[in-house]
């Protein structure tokens, strides 16, 4: 079936934005947030796929050609995952902030906003 | 809102999301198929510049612009980072003594692991152009590989590994020569980040012009900057409130 690795990033995504919703948790929520992100890795990556291409890299041994694996998808990957890990550690910075203002993690617990 | 409302709010949105990314995908060019439009112009634009890794062409020459942006966050969320980890004024630093001992075997490890992988990453930079890897993946193993110092249970020995002035001037001054590079672009070709340095021999180490420079410049970047982040992180271990201060 054609659409398979399509519908496995979607799941990832849609699954990672449920962990949020159901986290009780900061560091979790973080975590969630990072696992729905990485959908889009498999989107991307996917997209780029094509059947016995070998990777866009090329030696002395595997001669330049057009028959490889979208590179230009590959690149954007690297540009999704640098800018998910630096989300991801400024996400906890703050995290750790909430914890020592409010003394909990519990997003539940962070009903009210105080100035 | 009630618990249960929030449930349903949620039930209805990822249904929603759910069936309209499918909808998209039932449109998406079937997967593995041969329809690369953009492949097939970028493998030759990477070729005529005597890259052989067709992505680190993209990510440094083609992309160049989008990369110094991609720089630019990282640099700016470290700063944000710094800005928000650092001790408040009733915080103050406790310099602990390691209290754990790890195995002898993590420590064994560590130690021994410590300088393959910082060998391993500056590989892994040096080759940026031609292998897989570059300046973003080598400088992640350095400022990681350096904490297997703190694997091998020596804080102590982490903190002279690694002195703060050295890393955060080392992620300005990557950061920095990335631009700099740029602007030679500009001066020697008209355009901003133009490869100018000539393209060598397809496959050799020095070849490629203005990337293996540029990954240079973002393993440094992204090396220190990861080593200047982490340790904000450790550094929460060591913060005090004044309350709970005591003599030493």
């Amino acid at each position: 079936m054609s659409v398979y690795a399509y519908v496995v990033a979607g799941a990832v995504l849609l699954l990672g934005g449920l962990g949020i919703a159901r986290s009780r948790n900061l560091v979790q929520a973080v975590v969630c947030l990072f696992i729905a992100q990485s959908g889009t890795y498999v989107l991307l990556l996917a997209i780029g796929y094509q059947k016995n291409a070998p990777a866009p890299v090329f030696g002395s041994t595997s001669r330049p050609t057009t028959t490889v694996a979208d590179p230009v998808v590959q690149a954007l990957a690297l540009t999704d995952i640098v800018v998910s890990a630096t989300v991801t550690a400024l996400l906890l910075a703050l995290t750790i902030q909430i914890a020592k203002r409010h003394g909990t993690v519990d997003p539940d617990e962070l009903s009210s906003l105080e100035g | 809102m009630s618990r249960r409302v929030r449930w349903w709010v949620l039930g209805v949105g990822l249904a929603g999301v759910g069936v309209a990314l499918l909808l998209a995908f039932l449109h998406l060019p079937a997967f593995g198929s041969s329809f690369h439009p953009y492949r097939d112009l970028a493998v030759p634009a990477s070729v005529r510049h005597g890259t052989a890794n067709v992505i680190a062409s993209l990510t440094f020459d083609q992309r160049g612009y989008d990369t110094l942006g991609e720089e630019t966050i990282f640099f700016g969320s470290i700063l944000a980072v710094v800005a928000l980890l650092r001790p408040s004024e009733e915080e103050r630093l406790v310099r602990q003594p390691d209290s754990t001992t790890p195995l002898q075997a993590t420590r064994l490890f560590g130690y021994l692991l410590l300088p393959v992988t910082i060998l391993v990453a500056l590989n892994i930079v040096a080759h940026g152009a031609l292998t897989p890897g570059g300046g973003f993946q080598g400088g992640i193993m350095l400022a990681t590989g350096i904490h297997l110092m703190y694997v091998a249970g020596r804080f102590r020995s982490l903190e002279k590994l690694r002195p703060m002035v050295v890393f955060e001037t080392g992620e300005a001054a990557g950061t920095a020569v990335f631009a700099a590079l740029g602007f030679a672009g500009t001066a020697g070709a008209g355009y901003f980040l133009a490869n100018v340095l000539p393209f060598g021999t397809f496959g050799q180490l020095l070849s490629a012009g203005t990337i293996p420079l540029l990954n240079v410049a973002v393993g440094i970047a992204v090396g220190s900057g990861g080593v200047v982040l982490l340790a904000q992180f450790f550094q929460q271990v060591f913060l005090v409130t004044g309350d709970e201060e005591k003599p030493s």
